[in-house]
Order: structure tokens, then C-alpha cells, then sequence
């Protein structure tokens, strides 16, 4: 999703959260069967990712070790046998060419997409609240500057900057840990916007105010009295934001920039089965499936999240009584 | 509208050469062994010390910015091993591993994003407009969910999945299309079309998701508002009212959209150039990454911001256009 819709959908639920606590956001994201759906996909894949080890360990697979007798090296390299060379030691087949076991690959391959995405959001919604409340609650000064900040971000696309700044940075650096830390570092403009506006908003409201006049200092006040008021966009924010970044990570490894072998990741998969899906069809399909499946999942999963925290978005929708935010989407 | 115009003018000139400096800053004084990193790993001592002169590395770090600076406001002189070769205004530097000027580089290719853009942007926008309208007309039925679906799977999927799965359909088993292959418009218009059909469709496919909810989120919303309410009470038809009042709901925000998407793109549309093969910017950006060839990398990313910034003012002023009380805000 576009940056640009991001802020204008996590923007419009409501800063200042219904009085109702996790319990009622659990019944109304229960409540959305697609997004109770979704969240079990989503639940499964974690798992599956967490357990990474575990699960090759039964397959009794690795992710690195070559097999070289179990491709054709005569037809250049195409897995022996039928859909890629499925048997009862390699469920999902093996990667052309090298005999690698594709089922290790593929799960270990989720820890680094659902990996990266993780870090990288969490850094995003980190740097675009402190940013964002910096913004809200510092002089005028430093709203100014932030602003321009803000400005100068929004001017670079995250891929081609992202791109441009994997020129410069040395090999050595791990390249996971460097794709997680460019993609949240370059992404959190969206999240400040949302964090001052929603701030802004907050402030002139009466119990900040009398937060404010009660002596305490400038952080404190944005700790405990804006930041829980602050969970609803953040979150709603931060679940939408997860799958773009999934995105990111599969297109940055995809063009050969992102993660590098032998680390597995789906993105980096597609690449190399782009000149075989004549040959071993699955090899292309599987990375390409799940990462629709990721995707669409945590998309899903992020609407439900918006409309268990903003009821009312769902029935505005619906009933058509839905008014304000038109702004936001510029 | 005059102040407002120069006001959002003003802004994006400073927020270009806040740009400048900040990348000046992060690809030519952060790491450290520039003249290595630009050059070249293959560089010979002798070149690296030909390239450190000519971008005044042993200056102070603000007299080679100034330098930079210079090149791009108003041109500069670099001396090669046999001369000076002038680098007329707006100047990006010279790529060391093909000699040749960024800005040419950037020139040559534009026509090739642009080809690519351009068409995709007419099909993404009568698909998702389309969509968004008859998602919005048909609210509450089943065309509805279907297309909330669809719009869905849309945005979820990314460019080259789809891209990948379009060639192996058309390319490899239907056998319909040629390979996609970029042909320049000028040599031959038909073989243009046909070899840009698939990054079209592919590029148009995804991005239509985006127009479609923007769309039929607008619609909705104006749908809703008291003076639709009373054409309905006046006896206007749905049709009427749908593609009469609501549509003029969703103008404003779609053009806004559009301008950054344009702007965005012009700064290469990196994913679907590189897997279609479309030697267009964005491909010589990743290649430009791979090899290392800094002036590039830097000039590329400094035109995309050129483009990105541009295409933020001139959302701002259609905003501004379309509803004259964001000029006074």
C-alpha cells in the first residue's frame, strides 16, 4: 500500500480510543470473520518461522546442503523426478541446480521476510512517534525543522533510496540487519504525520491540559497521557504498514540488492526461478504463492485491526455517513 | 493564488537543496574512501588519484560541495588526463566506469521510463477509476465483495509476482506475445506497443488496487453528504447521482495521487523495469548499485526527488485549483 493511503487510513481512526481495553478489540477482531481467518494464516506462519529449525530438524533437511545427485546436471540441472522433485525426504522438492531441500529454504526463508518486515516496522513506528511527538510538544523551532526533515523524506522513494544506499554500505555488514534497518529508517515519515497531527489534536484537550499545568515535565505528559491515547492510529499504522514492508524486503532481494545467498528469502528466490519455471514450475510458484499468501494475510489482518479499533470506520463505510480525512490522502 | 503558488514554489527549491546536501553528505563524506568507492573496485592508484582531483576530495568538505552545487546550478569544468571536459549545467558528475555524464545518461533514458509510464498510467487509472465507481455504485452486493477482493489481492501482490506470472502465461505458454523487449517509439511505434504491452498491464494491475479504494472511499463519502441527499429527494437517478455528484468527490484526491505516483515513477519504476528489461532508469539505477558507480547512484537519486518534489507541488496546486480554500490556509 501507498504511503500516501497508509497515513490516510491510519489516520482516520480516532486518536482518543473508546474506553473499552484490549478485551472489546479482541471481540470485534474476532468478530470480522476474513480477519479471524487471516490472523490464524498469519498465526501459522509465524509459527512456522519461529520453528524453522525444529521443523527441518523432522524434515531432516538443512537449507544449505547441496545435493547434487538429485538434479539431472545433463539437462543443466533440473530436479529428477515429478513437481520439482518431490519425495518423502524433500516435501517440497529441491532447488534446481544445487539440490538444495526447497522446503528448508522456503521456512527459513520466512524468518528473514517476516524477520526484516518486523524489525523494519518496529523502527518506523519508533522513529516516526519520537519524531512525530518531538513535532507536537517542542518549539516552534523544532516543528519547523522536523518539518523540513519530514520534507526531505517524503522527496525519496524507500526503493530507490534503499537501493542507493546498499551502494555504499561494505559487504561485511550482515545483510539482513542492513535491509531492516534502511527500509525503517527511510520509512517512518508516514507514522510522524499521523503521530503530530493526532498530538496536536490531543493537546488542547482538557486532561493534557491538566497534565501540563500540573508541573510535570514535556515527556512524561507525552508517556503517560498521550502515547496510550496514541495506540489506536499507531497500531492500526504499524499492522498495515507490516505487509509494504514485506513487499520491500522480497523487491530489494529480488533485484539482487537485498538479502544475499546462502541466506534463503522468498524475494531472492524469485529471481533465480525466473529462468526455470519451464523446467521445475514449482520452484517459481511456491516462493511466489507464499509470499501472496503473506501478504494478502497480513493485509487483511491489518483492515480487521482498523475496524476493531475504529468501529465505526466499518459502519461508515457501509452505511455511507462517513465524513472527514478527505485531506489526509494527498 | 499567486502567493500561494510562490510560497509552494519557494519550498520545494529549498527542501531540492536541503536534498543536495544531505546526500552530498551521506554518498560523498560519510564513507569515507570516496574516491575509491566512486571510481571503482577495479581503479588503479593512478585513476583514484585523478578522481580525487577531480572532485576536490583534498578540499575542505564545503568547497567540494560548493562544487557540486555549482555543477548542477550552473555547470563545471572537469579536467580529464588529457583535458577539460566541460559538464554544461545541470551537472551530475561523471560516471567513472563509463565516462560518461550523468545527465546524459539520465537524458537518454528518460524516454524510456516515460514510455513506460505513461502508458501504464492510462490503464491503471481507467481500471482503478472504473472499479472504484462500480464498487461504489454497486455498494453492499456481491459485485462489491468480489471487487473488494480483487482489490485486495491486488495490493497484495507485488509488481514482479505478477509481472513473472504475465510472461510465463503470454510469453512461454500461450505463446501470444513475444519476449517484452523495448523498441524506441521514433524506430517503430508498433513493436513499442506491443513490446511494452505486458510491463503496462503488470504496472497497471497493481496499481489500479490503490485507485480503486481511493476511488470508492471518496465516492462514499460524498454519497453520504447532505446535498446528494437532496438531489435524491429531488428524484435524480442513481446513474445521475453516481456519476454526477459522486465522481466529482473522488477528482480531487485521484489527481493528487496520480501527480506523486507520476513523480515517483519517472524516478524509475526500478522493479518493473529491471524484470521486464526495459532499459529505462530505474534498471540503470540497480545496475548502477551493483557495480558501484557513485556519480550515478547519486545523480539518479537526486532526479527522482527532483521529480518526486515537483509532482507534490503540482498536486498541491491542482488541490488548490480544484478547492481554493487550501490556497488560503
Amino acid at each position: 500500500m501507498s504511503e500516501a493511503l497508509l497515513v490516510q487510513e491510519a489516520g482516520a481512526a480516532p486518536a482518543v480510543a473508546p474506553a473499552s481495553g484490549a478485551r472489546s478489540f479482541w471481540r470485534r477482531l474476532r468478530a470480522q470473520r476474513a480477519a479471524s481467518a487471516a490472523a490464524l494464516v498469519v498465526l501459522l506462519l509465524v509459527l512456522t518461522a519461529l520453528a524453522a529449525p525444529l521443523l527441518t530438524a523432522l524434515a531432516g533437511q538443512d537449507p544449505n546442503t547441496y545435493h547434487p545427485d538429485l538434479v539431472d546436471s545433463a539437462a543443466g540441472g533440473v530436479p529428477i523426478g515429478s513437481f520439482g522433485g518431490v519425495s518423502g525426504e524433500h516435501w517440497l522438492g529441491v532447488e534446481p541446480q544445487t539440490g538444495r531441500d526447497l522446503f528448508a529454504r522456503i521456512v527459513y526463508g520466512a524468518r528473514v521476510s517476516l524477520g526484516v518486515a518486523l524489525v523494519a516496522t518496529a523502527l518506523q513506528i519508533a522513529l516516526g512517534l519520537v519524531i512525530g511527538l518531538a513535532a507536537a510538544l517542542g518549539s516552534r523551532w523544532l516543528d519547523q525543522l522536523l518539518g523540513r526533515i519530514t520534507d526531505i523524506n517524503v522527496a525519496l522513494p524507500v526503493m530507490v533510496i534503499a537501493l542507493a544506499l546498499l551502494a555504499i554500505v561494505p559487504a561485511a555488514f550482515p545483510r539482513p540487519v542492513l535491509i531492516a534497518l534502511v527500509i525503517g529508517g527511510i520509512g517512518w515519515s508516514g507514522m510522524s504525520k499521523i503521530v503530530r497531527a493526532q498530538a496536536l489534536t490531543l493537546k488542547s484537550l482538557d486532561f493534557v491540559a491538566a497534565a501540563r499545568l500540573s508541573g510535570r515535565g514535556t515527556w512524561s505528559v507525552a508517556r503517560r497521557e498521550l502515547l496510550p491515547s496514541l495506540a489506536a492510529p499507531v497500531i492500526t499504522y504499524a499492522a498495515l504498514a507490516f505487509p509494504t514492508n514485506i513487499i520491500v524486503e522480497a523487491a530489494l532481494s529480488f533485484l539482487g540488492v537485498g538479502i544475499k545467498p546462502p541466506t534463503p528469502s522468498w524475494g531472492q528466490m524469485l529471481t533465480e526461478a525466473d529462468t526455470w519455471y519451464q523446467a521445475a514450475p514449482t520452484y517459481l510458484l511456491i516462493p511466489a504463492g507464499l509470499l501472496f499468501v503473506t501478504v494478502l494475510a497480513l493485509t487483511v489482518l491489518g483492515e480487521g485491526v482498523r475496524t476493531a479499533l475504529d468501529p465505526r470506520a466499518a459502519s461508515r463505510l457501509r452505511v455511507g455517513t462517513r465524513t472527514g480525512g478527505k485531506e489526509e490522502s494527498a | 493564488m499567486t502567493g500561494f503558488l510562490l510560497r509552494r514554489l519557494g519550498g520545494a527549491v529549498l527542501v531540492l537543496l536541503a536534498l543536495t546536501v544531505v546526500l552530498y553528505a551521506v554518498f560523498y563524506v560519510a564513507p569515507g574512501d570516496v574516491a575509491q568507492i566512486a571510481c571503482g573496485p577495479r581503479c588503479s592508484p593512478a585513476q583514484v588519484a585523478q578522481v580525487t582531483e577531480q572532485l576536490r576530495l583534498d578540499d575542505p568538505v564545503y568547497v567540494q560541495y560548493a562544487h557540486f552545487l555549482q555543477g548542477i546550478v550552473a555547470g563545471r569544468d572537469f579536467s580529464t588526463g588529457t583535458g577539460a571536459e566541460h559538464c554544461a549545467m545541470p551537472c551530475l558528475g561523471v560516471s567513472y566506469q563509463s565516462d560518461q555524464q550523468v545527465t546524459q545518461l539520465i537524458l537518454a533514458k528518460l524516454p524510456v521510463t516515460g514510455s513506460l509510464v505513461i502508458g501504464a498510467f492510462a490503464g491503471w487509472l481507467v481500471l482503478g477509476v472504473g472499479t472504484g465507481v462500480l464498487s461504489a455504485w454497486r455498494r453492499g452486493r456481491l459485485t462489491e465483495r468480489v471487487l473488494t477482493w480483487l482489490t485486495l489481492a491486488g495490493s497484495a501482490t507485488p509488481v514482479f509476482v505478477i509481472g513473472l506470472l504475465l510472461i510465463i502465461l503470454f510469453c512461454s505458454t500461450l505463446q501470444w506475445l513475444p519476449a517484452p523487449s523495448y523498441v524506441p517509439f521514433t524506430e517503430d511505434p508498433e513493436q513499442w506497443a506491443w513490446g511494452l504491452l505486458l510491463p503496462w498491464t503488470s504496472l497497471a494491475l497493481i496499481e489500479s488496487a490503490k485507485y480503486a479504494r481511493l476511488t470508492r472511499s471518496a465516492m462514499l463519502e460524498t454519497l453520504a453528504e447532505d446535498h446528494v441527499r437532496t438531489f435524491r429527494a429531488y428524484g435524480v437517478g442513481e446513474r445521475a447521482v453516481i456519476g454526477r455528484h459522486a465522481l466529482r468527490g473522488a477528482v480531487a484526491p485521484v489527481i493528487a495521487l496520480s501527480a506523486l505516483d507520476f513523480g515517483t515513477m519517472f524516478g524509475g519504476a526500478v522493479l518493473t523495469e529491471s524484470l521486464f528489461g526495459i532499459p529505462g532508469i530505474g534498471r540503470e539505477l540497480v545496475h548502477a548499485v551493483k557495480v558501484v558507480d557513485l556519480p550515478v547512484v547519486v545523480g539518479m537519486v537526486l532526479v527522482t526527488g527532483f521529480f518526486v518534489v515537483l509532482a507534490n507541488a503540482v498536486a498541491d496546486l491542482l488541490y488548490a485549483l480544484a478547492d481554493r480554500r487550501v490556497a488560503l490556509s
